[in-house]
């Protein structure tokens, strides 16, 4: 998993589906692993494989037209349990960037700690995005941090997307927050001294 | 200008805010189980550095243990590994671990109140999106990724951007068999799966102050499923009564100073929300979701919404949610066949849960086809039913009282509910698959949940309660 994320231009595989929860990105029945890695294989297991292991030809990730390194969901994406293994799963099948309209929260943090780049976009332009792949399903999104954009190259089309500032310099230089958290041993100890009752 | 209950706890436990940076937000109480640590432990290991306050930390197995026969060896090998990675690096790093066998073992959220290691005023996390159980206490408690219990073992401190504030009111009385878990279906659903994302919740109001900490639990616990960060509840005599005399709770005059800080921890009458939502508790009918997620709910004896009631956009999602489900839409529930009935969970596993259920089947016995699960919240709450009778009841009734564990919650165990049936359950999820492989979910209340247990189907339980 590469921790740092500057620029990117790929095609993109959409799951226009509202309120994507964690159970469907990563069932629990399989957050027995106790590494990080090896979660991909299970990503969407159920929209993707038959209860006997057969991909079930309708779901995008098993239709080889789509492919790329964005993967981009319908509104309110991620939401439900902060198991961190959905954004392991995402990032583990090769997944950089995740667009949709509105992320849960949990999951937008635990995405940015994984390195992968949650972006949101207006429903409007998700629309654009999803009309475009359905034009054609190889269409390229250009995805530029530094410049805080993404833009459907074959329309020129582009819009703006927030990132707070402290998560950018991350993303741009692979840092995390235990080094930051870590720097602050001083001022930890100093604060502990002065609480007591009042916790 | 005052200040609200959370900024109140929040401000006091920022370590460091630096402009551009998220806070550096001590953390006072961090629980951890099997399932989100194994990595964070690992990454310990990596950068050669020790749990930094590891008194601070409490460990329980839960998630992925077996609700029979917990005494012998897990029999499934991952899980079983889970297990006993925990147990290694609890003893690695000096952590306390209430493992399986240990009395004091159960379900995350259950166990930090009842031992009185959940406080007013406390910032209390875990790996678990249902730590907002805890905000019932006037805490602050919220779910973290493992990256971020990796950051809370290395250093007490979490990274966090403060979100903002919604005061959310229910006002009156509650009506007969509505319970506390139907409070929060009913806002939920008036509000959606993500209508308070970005935001911590507190509840107030005359119905949210009657009701028992327990009950207050259960509304605080799914704060999550209306994709707040978390949710709680200003401190009352309530509290310290529920408090006092608990197993770690505080004694003497560590009480004292302790109940002279929590009785500072309200939200200051001038204080400002971001958004303020009021509901009337009379307006609560009995709940049940119909659909793939918490948004989708509705009193009992409502009819499902049809396609014209929605907006175009919404119909997609909808119709992909009632097919998995097998229901029409514009159809209703009471009267649907139900399969199997799941009372557990960190919603509604506690000794109320499970004394309110016992009273009302009792003399009752439960319909033939239907498979009733009833798993205590932890080993306390498990001696105690024992203690009170209840497990003879539940026998009797031909209901199944299984061991400590999340179980049919998240179905990591064995605990599933097979493919296509329905189950009507009182935890808090009913994504796709939650329950097991195309199980199908209606979440509902304790009440409701036995009623269908009696009846074999989706009843409206003021029907069976006596005046
Ligand atoms: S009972 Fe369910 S929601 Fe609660 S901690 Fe366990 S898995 Fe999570």
């Amino acid at each position: 998993m590469s921790k740092i994320f500057q620029h990117l231009v790929s095609s993109a595989v959409p799951v226009p589906i509202e309120n994507i929860d964690t159970d469907q990105i990563i069932p629990a029945r399989f957050l027995k692993a106790t590494t990080r890695e090896g979660f991909g294989e299970n990503l969407f297991r159920d929209w993707r494989y038959e209860a006997d292991n057969t991909p079930k030809a309708d779901f995008v990730m098993n239709n080889p037209i789509y492919s790329g390194q964005i993967l981009v969901g319908g509104k309110n994406f991620g939401c439900g349990s902060s198991r961190e293994h959905a954004a392991w799963a995402i990032a583990d099948a090769g997944f950089k960037v995740v667009v949709s309209s509105f992320f849960a929260d949990i999951f937008k943090n635990n995405a940015l700690n994984t390195f992968i780049l949650p972006i949101q976009v207006s429903e409007d332009f998700l629309d654009r995005i999803f009309k475009a792949i359905e034009a054609d399903p190889k269409a390229q999104l250009e995805v530029d941090l530094e410049n805080q954009f993404i833009k459907i190259v074959s329309t020129g089309e582009k819009e703006n997307f927030d990132i707070n500032q402290y998560k950018k310099t991350c993303l741009l230089n692979g840092y995390d927050d235990i080094d930051y958290l870590l720097s602050l041993r001083k001022e930890i100890e100093q604060y502990e001294t002065t609480r007591t009752y009042n916790f | 200008m005052g200040k609200t209950l959370f900024d109140k706890i929040w401000d006091g436990h920022i370590v460091v805010s630096k402009p551009g940076h998220p806070d550096a937000v001590y953390i006072n109480t961090h629980f951890i189980h099997e399932v989100t640590s194994p990595q964070a432990f690992d990454g310990l290991r990596k950068r050669g550095i020790p749990v930094f306050r590891p008194a601070k930390t409490r460990a329980t197995a839960d998630h992925n243990v077996p609700t029979l026969h917990q005494d012998q060896p897990i029999k499934e090998a991952l899980s079983r590994r889970q297990v006993e990675m925990l147990t290694k690096n609890t003893s690695e790093f000096g952590v306390e671990l209430y493992g399986l066998g240990h009395r004091f073992q159960g379900i995350v959220h259950v166990i930090g109140p009842e031992l009185g290691i959940t406080l007013p005023g406390m910032t209390i996390v875990c790996g678990d999106s249902h730590t907002s159980t805890h905000g019932a206490f006037g805490a602050v408690a919220f779910g973290i990724g493992t990256s971020e219990v990796e950051q809370v073992l290395a250093t007490q401190c979490i990274l966090q951007y403060k979100p903002k504030r919604m005061k959310i009111e229910v006002n009156g009385q509650l009506g007969k068999g509505v319970l506390s878990k139907d409070i929060i279906l009913y806002i939920i659903s008036k509000i959606s799966a993500s209508g308070a994302t970005g935001y911590f919740v507190e509840y107030a109001g005359e119905a949210i102050r009657r009701l028992s900490m327990e009950a207050r639990m259960t509304i605080c616990n799914m704060s999550i499923e209306m994709g707040a960060r978390g949710g709680l509840i200003a401190p009352d005599e309530i509290t310290f009564d529920y408090i006092k005399g608990r197993e770690f709770a505080p004694k003497g005059a560590d009480w004292d100073k302790s109940l002279e800080y929590w009785k500072t921890l309200y939200s200051d009458s001038d204080a400002e929300f971001d958004q303020v939502l009021t509901f009337d508790a009379a307006d609560i009918e009995p709940q049940i979701t119909y659909g793939t997620n918490p948004g989708m709910g509705m009193g009992v004896t409502r009819h499902i919404p049809s396609l014209e009631q929605l907006d175009e956009k919404e119909r997609p999602s909808f119709k992909k949610s009632l097919e998995y489900m097998d229901l029409q839409p514009g159809a209703e529930l009471l009267g649907k066949k139900v399969d199997y009935v799941f009372i557990g969970s960190c919603t509604n596993s506690r000794i109320e849960d499970l004394r309110l259920v016992a009273d009302f089947v009792k003399g009752k016995h439960k319909a033939d086809d239907v498979v009733v699960w009833i798993v205590p919240g932890s080993k306390q709450v498990e001696a105690q039913a024992m203690e009170e009778g209840i497990d003879k009841i539940f026998a009797e009734a031909g209901f199944q009282l299984r061991e400590p564990g999340c179980s049919a919650c998240l179905a990591m165990n064995e605990d599933k509910v097979p493919a296509g049936m329905y189950c009507i359950s009182t935890s808090n999820r009913n994504f796709e698959g939650r329950q097991g492989p195309n199980a199908r979910t209606f979440l509902a209340s304790p009440l409701t949940a036995a009623a269908a247990a009696i009846t074999g189907k989706v009843t409206d339980v003021r029907e069976l309660l006596g005046q």
